[in-house]
């Protein structure tokens, strides 16, 4: 790959800054005091994880911000990555009655986030476990899910166990948030709150090699599935093993784990997709200093499945949208590196019978872009791992699961999070993990009595 | 623009804004900035023998975000020589002989120590006297200020002994720390009294400090009680001027105090029998550039109500206050909520519900968010067969014009308290409901 343009550490953490930096206690006062109190808040009720939104805020108004972030933790362990990376315009924000009255929302997230760094930044502890119950629960992957799901579980006495494969705990909330959103440091650093209930995390565990499943079955009452997905889907097109094309996630994780500095990227990048992650892309690549970046969508800008205030974000960062095009092979050059990435136009096409309409390409309306670098965000395979666990219920790109329970057609298995829904927020996955330790602790407790249990 | 001049015991003065004695009238530095500034007339810091004050003197309450709703001091009085404020007062009216300048003064109470403050003073020039019987801290444990205002006798006392040297009229300034004030307004009348001015501030604390356990404000760590102003006590200033206006053997005029910091609060005082009106912690807070647009208020309400002086407005709504006994008991309204403008906060309905009379309905809202499709509008709906017509749920609705109260009065003739005792002693056969029905002059 040419190397990339270099951009100082310094203007790299201007840009890589805050997104939506912390209120001051000020700042605080007075967004706090413009929420109305609702009774029976829409907020809380487009809340996955059910906050109870207009009793924190109260909470800061009075100045109780430990008794504030007890409010969101009890209800979500993971309130402080959530404060900085919920998409909370098409969430509790988006529900705020403010907006009907065409004044601009509450701003939830960032009160959120006040309330929790005050507890975090020092070191108050606001959930307590119980005394152990006895029984002992793994969970398979250290992301948002199996984290809330212990979390909750530690709470009712529970020994929890998490196992991850990789070298820190977090999954996606670590390695995947755009880095001006969070930096891992944030998301470890309420890990260790976790950590601090008593719940045990081992990292760079192989479940299934370094420990086979049978071990796990025979020392835990239950176990718990948030493995998230696997990698991103392939083109599926020539030219896709050239040096400089490469997937989303490892492009983010990049940006999360090394100095900024050391991330490559090009000076010309096209970027297949249009979710969020593929915007996530595109700003860090133009933040690290890419000249020009391509955002390349079969579809149109109304169909993309990224929120519009991401899109906005986009734009904000001065990227090229091409639209209604997908990619036929990327070209190379003779060290095969990457050069080119030649598209065609697409029309769509209807759907049959309900389904969406699906995009087409126009026969002889080829281009190429000239590009030295390619990533793909098609969205993520679901992962392999899980055809081992027999008995699970596995529908194409997902775990089935009891939506009430969580708990998969093994019924000492439950799931949640990106598995279960194919890839959603942070805030669903800690909604899936707190459902699935009620869930465990429900069956267990029926089991414990001799019931009989489904 | 309208003439906004007023004319108080034959004192004109160019409009109804005068500062109240306090801290913004200390020094003729000040003065003569808010004359400049456009206030028609000032009350000088009380004028007595110099005192020595404590650091801090203030303290306050907050709402939410908003500062100083309501606002305390344990500042006494001038803690200048009495020479200096006269000089002063003489240099003033030089400068401003148009505008009005009231002295305040406070001294022991004894009759030769009046008589001489009150001749040195009206011959610098000053327009009015207005005598604090109303200080509620500090110089009342010395036995001045409040320790006066509070026995009617003292008051009528003094009153007289002020009347007996002054060339010019007198206001005496009352204190809202009594049982009814309006009795003190009769007894300064008593005294030979020329008008009446109030209130002075409430016994306060204005705050405990939840860290140090400290009162506020603190001096060295210990507090005092202190006198307490500002908008939050406005309603009961207003209560107090509408008492002694509508007094029967009173009938003085008087100057309105009490969380004044705008035109409204202003004619609303007005409204209720005041000619004057007087400010101190708006000026406080905001300096005395807050007057423009008392100015510029009160000429455009004016005008828009045809009326040509403020002198129009005073004590026109001083006939509408009733005693409860005479309010009609078939005026009957009931809320009514605008579902285009409803923005589906619950606050009518949880109000109703826990504080009032459980007359709103409301189902749970459904979960739900913006990802799944548009949220439901959720309005609550009024029983109306239920509403008492309290007002609670407009009051709380967030939404201006949202929940109206209107009026189901329902062609019932009017019938009162008093009237209907009348007709439940001629006819102890009937229902309370099958009287009111009937309306006023049942069973006559």
């Amino acid at each position: 790959m040419h190397t990339g343009p270099k951009l100082s550490a310094e203007q790299l953490e201007e840009n890589f800054a805050d997104i939506n930096p912390p209120l001051t206690p000020s700042m605080a006062l007075e967004e706090a005091s413009r929420c109305l109190f609702c009774y029976d808040a829409p907020c809380i009720k487009a809340c996955p994880t059910r906050i109870d939104v207009p009793q924190f805020i109260r909470q800061i108004v009075t100045k109780n911000l430990v008794g504030s972030a007890q409010t969101i933790l009890s209800a979500n362990v993971l309130g402080h990555s959530c404060g900085r990376v919920c998409p909370t315009s098409v969430l509790c924000e988006g529900a705020c009655v403010l907006n009907v009255e065409g004044k601009k929302p509450v701003e939830i997230g960032r009160l959120q986030r006040y309330s929790v760094d005050h507890v975090l930044g020092r070191g108050i502890p606001v959930l307590k476990p119980s005394g152990d119950n006895g029984r002992r629960v793994a969970l398979i992957g250290a992301g948002p899910a199996s984290l809330a799901c212990a979390a909750e579980l530690r709470q009712m006495g529970y020994a929890t166990v998490i196992f991850d494969a990789k070298p820190a705990p977090g999954g996606l909330n670590t390695y995947g948030i755009a880095a001006y959103k969070m930096r891992a440091a944030e998301a470890l650093r309420e890990i260790e709150m976790i950590r601090q209930l008593g719940v045990e995390i081992r990292c760079s565990v192989n479940v299934g090699t370094d420990i086979p499943l049978a071990q796990l079955e025979r020392g835990y009452d239950a176990i718990f599935i948030g493995v998230g997905l696997g990698g991103t889907e392939n083109l599926g097109i020539p030219g896709e093993e050239l040096h400089g094309c490469r997937d989303a996630l490892s492009f983010i994780e990049d940006t999360k784990i090394s100095s900024l500095a050391e991330v490559q990227v090009g000076r010309r990048i096209a970027v297949i997709g249009g979710g969020n992650t593929a915007i996530d892309v595109v700003t860090a690549a133009r933040r690290l200093g890419a000249e020009t970046v391509y955002m390349i969508y079969r579809r149109s800008r109304e169909e993309m499945t990224a929120f519009d205030y991401e899109y906005e974000l986009a734009v904000a960062d001065g990227v090229s949208f091409v639209w209604q095009a997908m990619p036929v092979r990327i070209l190379g050059d003779a060290q095969n590196r990457v050069y080119a990435i030649e598209c065609v136009r697409t029309q769509m096409q209807a759907g049959n019978g309900s389904g969406r309409a699906f995009p087409e390409p126009i026969a002889g309306s080829e281009f190429q872009l000239e590009v030295d670098m390619v990533v793909k965000a098609l969205g993520q395979k679901s992962l392999q791992f899980l055809r081992s666990i027999p008995g699970l219920g596995l529908e194409p790109g997902r775990v089935v699961v009891n939506a009430e329970s969580m708990q998969t057609g093994n019924p000492r298995y439950f799931a949640g999070g990106d598995c279960v829904n194919g890839g959603a927020e942070v805030v669903d996955a800690v909604a899936h993990g707190k459902r699935a330790a009620q869930g465990i602790h429900s069956a267990l407790e029926a089991s414990r009595k001799g019931v009989a249990h489904a | 623009m309208p003439d906004l001049s007023i004319d108080f015991c034959g004192v004109r003065s160019p409009n109804p804004f005068w500062l109240a004695s306090g801290p913004p009238t200390n020094t003729a530095y000040q003065i003569m900035k808010a004359f400049d500034a456009g206030w028609g007339g000032a009350v000088w810091k009380t004028i007595g023998d110099p005192i020595v004050n404590t650091a801090s003197r203030y303290g306050s309450i907050d709402y939410k975000h908003e500062r100083m709703i309501g606002f305390n001091n344990i500042e006494l009085i001038s803690d200048r020589s009495i020479e200096t404020n006269l000089r002063e007062i003489a240099e003033v009216k030089k400068r401003f002989p148009r505008h009005t300048v009231v002295a305040s003064l406070m001294v022991e109470s004894k009759r030769q120590t009046w008589h001489d403050l009150v001749r040195r003073t009206q011959d610098v020039g000053a327009d009015l006297f207005e005598l604090n019987f109303g200080c509620p801290h500090g110089m009342s444990e010395r036995g001045m200020g409040a320790a006066v205002g509070q026995v009617p006798e003292y008051t009528t006392l003094i009153t007289g002994w002020v009347k007996e040297a002054a060339k010019i009229p007198v206001i005496v300034k009352l204190t809202p720390n009594v049982t009814d004030v309006a009795h003190m307004a009769w007894a300064a009348k008593q005294g030979g009294a020329d008008a009446v001015s109030l209130v002075n501030t409430f016994n306060s604390l204005v705050a405990v400090d939840l860290d140090t356990f400290a009162p506020r404000p603190n001096v060295g760590g210990y507090g005092s009680h202190g006198g307490y102003c500002g908008p939050a006590v406005k309603p009961i200033a207003l209560h107090m001027v509408s008492s002694v206006a509508k007094h029967p053997k009173v009938g003085i005029p008087i100057s309105g105090i009490g969380g004044i910091g705008n035109w409204q609060d202003a004619v609303e005082f007005m409204l209720l029998g005041s000619t004057s009106v007087q400010v101190c912690t708006a000026a406080m807070h905001y300096g005395f550039r807050i007057v423009e647009d008392m100015i510029a208020g009160l000429s455009q309400y004016l005008e828009q109500k045809g009326l040509a002086s403020p002198m129009d407005l005073v004590g026109k709504s001083v006939d509408r206050i009733r005693d409860w006994g005479d309010l009609d008991l078939n005026y009957k309204i009931i809320a009514r909520i605008d579902e285009s403008k409803c923005i589906g906060c619950n606050l009518c309905y949880i109000a109703c519900e826990d504080g009032a009379h459980q007359c709103i309905a409301a189902a749970e809202r459904p979960a739900g968010d913006l990802r799944h499709g548009a949220l439901a509008k959720h309005v609550p709906r009024i029983l109306e067969d239920e509403c008492v017509g309290c007002n609670l749920c407009a009051l709380v609705c967030p939404v201006p014009d949202c929940i109206m109260m209107v009026d189901v009065t329902n062609g019932r003739k009017p019938m009162n308290w008093r009237t209907l005792q009348q007709a439940r002693g001629k006819n102890p056969q009937c229902s309370v409901e099958e009287l009111l029905s009937r309306g006023a002059g049942t069973g006559d």
